[in-house]
């Protein structure tokens, strides 16, 4: 950014921040809630990495996604429950085959720069996002929701001009899809789906999301952006729905260390943490009761177990992966080490995604003392352990405090439950991933995060085909079952199965499913703790007038 | 002089040629790769994702196209972890930051180091020199990952809890504003400030007895006249050489400070290029630092020869 | 990144300190003389037996873990001779004396095989360099200066993110940094050595060159070497230190000081202070004594101050 348009875009963020300020100050409560106000609006939060892009068709993160999606507008937005609601479509309708769905966009919608937002802008970025040539490395979502010809189009076999999307007129799109999706319209919440304003792409060209070109349709505008430090939005004047936007400046503050990020909250530099250092939560909720939260968040934890030959042949026998599962005191893990409000898991699939009940399994039901006995009996049937052929296992995470906590607890757990010995193998992430990917491994640590609110999200991992598989883990039972899912009406008995299919076999040693530990001010009103993939909308949120 | 300055000019281009390779070679031998994650792209996408970037091309190709690049327009290509920057952006703005927090943790540790030396080679074995000693002993083994967490407990955690306010923000950077610049010094510079503090006593001591010294104290010169005229330039041979690697130093330790302050400087990008693989952002730095080295090399050999009149090239 | 300090001071150094034996015990009698010297010895030679002892009065080993007293109930695991928990635990709910003991040993090691490793490289190098002379002394020494200019740091970052972490590639990347500096040191010795009367007279009775080396350079450099690989060897503890606060040290559940404080200073605000006080405690005693003893063994060297 050349100085020339830092000051611009500083000199645009006051202006604006001062119509916001008078504006706050004449609407002094909430306009539904009644609560008063703080007559300023504006909140920082802090996040560990940098944004890798903060171009809707690029962006590959979480953190990036909150932000492309203050600045943009998909077809449908989530509200605070998380679930599809109009965005920049007013309504949508769906054929009777369920594969042709058609929005209807709202007249109002304009871009930052005034242009009206029109269907063609839809087409323009999803085309953008499959295209070969921006070569993003999210394309394959397009993918995944089963867009017509999307696989032909990112392979670069079509030409983008076939993807499954059109504009009759400047108020329709419509999405040809392969197979019926009840998902679908929650699907194009997504930052990959954004519209882009074509002329501000191709103007703005490698500078395109520098805050003079970045041409946006929702709340908010780039104002700043320094890399390694922050990122600032403000209320985009131009949005269509910019009376109810409450909050004026948003800004990201960029900190490694979550430990620094946490004590810059408490000497009061910021308004939220994203994310709080682990087994901090008990003291900070009894410190700070009204400001430490805790919300499941959709991921789980488990230990991947290497399956094929290269892996630790004593893994290959059943009762020796069960024995080393029921001796994971679990509890301890997640009410110590985390202590964060996450849960105790025996299965893959986070216990709080939408209408999965967890199939009710033994190791579930049982005391840690039960488990130990058990598994006791079990690697000395299996001949290995405390009196059999001694028995050492590898356990490969990446580095980080909290992985190494928790292996250096079940290495202890096996060690004084079974008399197994571990090796602790650290490795930095990349290495990480390539010995995770190649299998070898014995026994990794790992974690999945929900694409969509749905359990074959974690399920899809144990289909022998999948290339997420690492532990190339092989049951053809599992694979018949994913692939009748697909098609059964009710496919939650199905998922049941799954897991305890896979529970018998111990394909992979589950650990915990997530919780989300933030410290978030006070008077910071109205965070979505309901939404289980953790998406928030700042034009959702208010400051109420605290003390 | 002039002929020495271009010999050694030329010597920097075969060298950073050498050091070019030498770090594609790591490189290349590194397991893993920019585009690694625990999702692992499907194998169309990463098609498309490393034509992008070059990636599917030959090692050799590689290398020579980075390096005509570099050559010839000054471009050291697109950052492959950050989608909407090129290197020489995240070098235009990260490295700004850390020659700013850089320059003046190098003065500090200059100006403190050296009058502490001086001071405590004066007072040789009084309480002064002890109390010297021991601080700069102190301050050299306090590592400056512990040092930073302190000052921000003691300037901003603690004042704001309880005093009404921090004294100083605990991070951030606003464009180099003094109160952010202030706790990056601090913390870059004590440790250097203690190593020059202990050279500068010692060399000062070691020209305070040696026999030009003593013949001038024997004239009846007044010592601060002697200690001005005829012992600093030589005692500040060994420091003077010793600040050139402590400035490159500075540049590439100052992962520390970006990280607990989060600054945006030039270290902890490249500590996190390293990590993610962002091989092109791992060049531009590692040059980047390569040429400063050079250079700093040669001003320091370029300050000794005017400083020590035996050294002719 | 090393060791320009010692450059310098070591430039200064006689041209050849060693005569007979009257010398070293000239520099006996000096270090002896030296409290702070002394005193730093003493303690070093304490830290070696804390070291390799300090294990047997440990009430648990270093990697056993307490599941009462890790994670949020780490502050629970006060320092206290009844629980036998004598510094307390650590955040993983190990005993912290025991990985004290540990992360010295380590920290000592490290410290002193990296620099062993320099001196190693360096000496031979410098030596063969300085004595063959002409064409290879130039090339050699032009080697050394382009190596020098070459930011080893990133260098020694970019080997052990890409071969993993190991105490192997700590000791090969920290030892090849520092060699340079040693080489330079040793050649300009060699260079005054080399016209003595006992190596014209081992060339005139036709031994080989490199037997020369080995047998009459290499010896009458001990002295310097023996100053560069103490004032080395702290150097090493520090940036062991640094690289495991980038997460590239020693693996789990070996530990080394610098691990452990650099776990601990994560831990400095939430009440558990110890976990930080006790490992910096002896990183500094441990830093403390060998700049003592590194600096008296300098003084002793060095015949100015006779």
């Amino acid at each position: 950014m050349t100085l020339h348009s830092k000051l611009l875009a500083s000199t645009a963020a006051l202006m604006i921040a001062g119509a916001g300020a008078a504006w706050a100050d004449g609407h002094a409560t909430h306009p539904e809630t009644g609560e008063p106000l703080a007559s300023e609006q504006s909140f920082s939060y802090s996040i560990i990495d940098d944004f890798p892009s903060i171009d809707p068709q690029l962006v590959e993160d979480v953190e990036g996604s909150s932000v492309a999606r203050d600045l943009f507008e998909g077809l449908m937005v989530e509200n605070a429950a998380g679930e599809a609601v109009p965005g920049v479509a007013e309504s949508f309708e769906v054929s009777d085959d369920g594969m042709t769905y058609t929005f209807t966009l709202r007249e109002n919608a304009v871009w930052s720069n005034g242009d009206p937002v029109v269907a063609g802008d839809f087409v323009y970025g999803l085309q953008r996002a499959a295209d070969p040539e921006t070569a993003s490395p999210y394309s394959w979502y397009v993918e995944v929701m089963g867009v017509l010809n999307a696989a032909a189009v990112v392979a670069g076999e079509m030409p983008v001009e076939e993807l499954g999307i059109s504009a009759p007129d400047d108020r329709t799109v419509v999405y040809q899809i392969d197979a019926p999706r009840p998902y679908f319209p929650q699907m194009t919440t997504f930052p990959t789906t954004f519209p882009a304003n074509r002329a501000a792409v191709e103007a703005g060209g490698e500078d395109y999301t520098s805050p003079e070109n970045f041409v946006s349709n929702g709340a908010y505008v780039l104002s700043e952006y320094v890399p390694g430090e922050k990122l600032t939005r403000v209320r985009n004047e131009m949005y269509w729905d910019n009376e109810n936007t409450i909050i004026d400046e948003v800004t990201a503050l960029i900190i490694n260390d979550s430990n620094q990020a946490l004590t810059r909250y408490l000497a009061g530099e910021l308004d939220l943490v994203m994310d709080v250092p682990a087994g901090q939560f008990p003291r900070l909720s009894e410190e700070y009761p009204d400001e430490a939260l805790s919300f499941p968040s959709s991921c789980s934890y488990y230990y991947l177990i290497n399956h094929t030959d290269s892996g630790n042949p004593a893994l290959q026998n059943a009762d020796v992966r069960e024995a080393l599962s029921l001796a994971i005191d679990r509890g301890v893990i997640v009410d110590n080490i985390l202590a964060g409000g996450q849960k105790e898991a025996y299965t893959f699939t986070h216990w709080a995604v939408a209408g999965w009940e967890t199939p009710d399994i033994d190791i579930a039901n049982m005391t840690q003392e039960e488990r130990n006995a058990k598994a006791q009996e079990l690697i000395a049937g299996a001949g290995y352990g405390t009196d059999g052929e001694p028995l050492t296992v590898e356990i490969l995470y990446n580095t980080s405090d909290s992985h190494r906590s928790i292996a250096v607890a079940i290495g202890q757990m096996w060690k004084q439950t079974l008399g197994v010995e571990t090796e602790l193998a650290n490795q930095e992430w990349a290495t990480y991933l390539d010995t995770r990917s190649e299998q070898n491994y014995q026994v990794a640590r790992a974690g999945w995060c929900a694409d969509y609110n749905e359990p074959s999200t974690y399920l899809d991992l144990f289909n022998s085909a999948s290339s997420y598989n690492d532990g190339k883990f092989v049951n053809e039972e599992i694979d018949a079952l994913l692939t009748e899912a697909k098609t059964a009406e009710d496919a939650m008995p199905i998922y049941q199965q799954i897991e305890q299919i896979a529970s018998e076999e111990t394909a992979i040693l589950p650990i915990y499913h997530y919780a989300s530990v933030r410290m978030k001010d006070e008077n910071l009103a109205n965070w979505p703790t309901e939404n289980f993939l953790q998406n928030w909308y700042s034009k959702d949120l208010y400051i109420t007038a605290g003390e | 002089m002039f002929a020495y300055i271009v010999r050694r000019l030329a010597i920097a281009v075969p060298t950073l040629l050498i050091l070019v390779v030498f770090s594609f070679v790591l490189m290349f031998a590194a397991p893993g790769g920019p585009f690694d994650s625990e999702r692992p792209l499907p194998p169309e996408v990463m098609a498309n994702v490393l034509e992008r970037y070059g990636l599917d091309q030959p090692y050799w190709k590689q290398m020579f196209d980075y390096v005509k690049n570099v050559v010839l327009y000054f471009d050291f290509g697109p950052s492959f972890q950050y989608r909407d920057r090129t290197v020489n952006d995240v070098i235009a703005q990260g490295f700004p930051v850390t020659l700013t927090y850089g320059a003046w943790s190098a003065l500090v540790a200059v100006v403190v180091g050296v009058s502490l030396g001086v001071a405590a080679a004066l007072r040789q074995n009084t309480w002064l020199d002890y109390l010297a000693v021991g601080i700069t002993i102190g301050a050299q083994a306090l590592p400056n990952f512990v040092m930073a967490p302190l000052l921000v407990l003691f300037f901003t955690l603690m004042p704001a809890l309880y005093f009404g306010g921090p004294w100083l923000p605990g991070g951030g950077w606003n464009g180099g504003q003094w109160d952010h610049v202030i706790m990056p010094v601090i913390a870059l510079s004590t440790s250097y400030m203690a190593s020059i503090a202990r050279i500068t006593r010692s060399s000062m001591l070691e020209t305070l007895n040696s026999n030009f010294i003593r013949t001038a104290r024997a004239k009846g010169l007044p010592m601060r006249r002697v200690v001005w005229r005829h012992a600093m330039k030589p005692a500040m041979l060994p420091v003077i050489s010793y600040v050139g690697v402590a400035v490159v130093g500075m540049i590439t330790g100052s992962v520390v400070v970006d990280v607990a302050f989060s600054t945006g400087g030039i270290g902890q990008f490249f500590v996190n290029s390293a990590f993610n693989r962002d091989y092109a952002v791992i060049m531009g730095i590692t040059v980047l630092v390569g040429a400063l080295t050079i250079l700093f090399n040669l001003v320091v050999d370029i300050l000794y020869a005017w400083l020590d009149p035996k050294i002719r090239y | 990144m090393f060791g320009a300090r010692q450059v310098d001071v070591l430039a200064e150094l006689p041209d050849a300190p060693v005569k007979g034996r009257s010398l070293w015990q000239d520099a006996r009698a000096r270090f002896l003389r030296n409290k702070a010297a002394v005193l730093g010895l003493i303690t070093l030679i304490l830290m070696t037996v804390f070291a390799v002892f300090g294990g047997l009065i440990a009430q648990y080993e270093p990697d056993f873990v307490d599941f009462s007293l890790m994670g949020a109930n780490a502050y629970r695991g006060v320092p206290s001779i009844e629980t036998g928990h004598y510094f307390g635990v650590d955040q993983d709910g190990r005993d912290l004396y025991a990985r004290v003991v540990q992360g010295t040993g380590i920290s000592l090691l490290v410290g002193v095989v990296g620099s062993f490793v320099a001196v190693f490289i360096g000496t031979l190098y410098g030596a063969v360099s300085g004595y063959v002379g002409g064409r290879v002394d130039n090339i050699m020494m032009r080697t050394v200066d382009i190596l020098l200019s070459i930011p080893f740091m990133f260098v020694l970052i970019l080997m052990l993110v890409i071969f993993g972490q190991s105490l192997l590639m700590l000791f090969i990347g920290i030892g090849l940094i520092s060699w340079l500096n040693m080489a330079r040191i040793a050649r300009g010795q060699t260079l005054t050595i080399k016209n003595k009367e006992f190596v014209e007279a081992a060339v005139a009775s036709g031994v080989p060159t490199f037997t020369i080396i080995l047998r009459h350079i290499v010896p009458n450099l001990a002295g310097i070497v023996i100053v560069y690989a103490t004032l080395l060897i702290p150097e090493i503890i520090l940036f062991e230190s640094f690289v495991s606060y980038l997460g590239l040290g020693v693996q789990e559940p070996n530990t080394s000081l610098g691990a452990l404080i650099n776990l601990g200073a994560r831990q400095m605000n939430n009440g558990t202070l110890w976990m930080l006080l006790f490992p910096l405690a002896f990183f500094l005693i441990t830093l403390f004594a060998f700049f003592f003893v590194g600096d008296g063994l300098r003084d002793a060297l060095d015949p100015k101050d006779r």
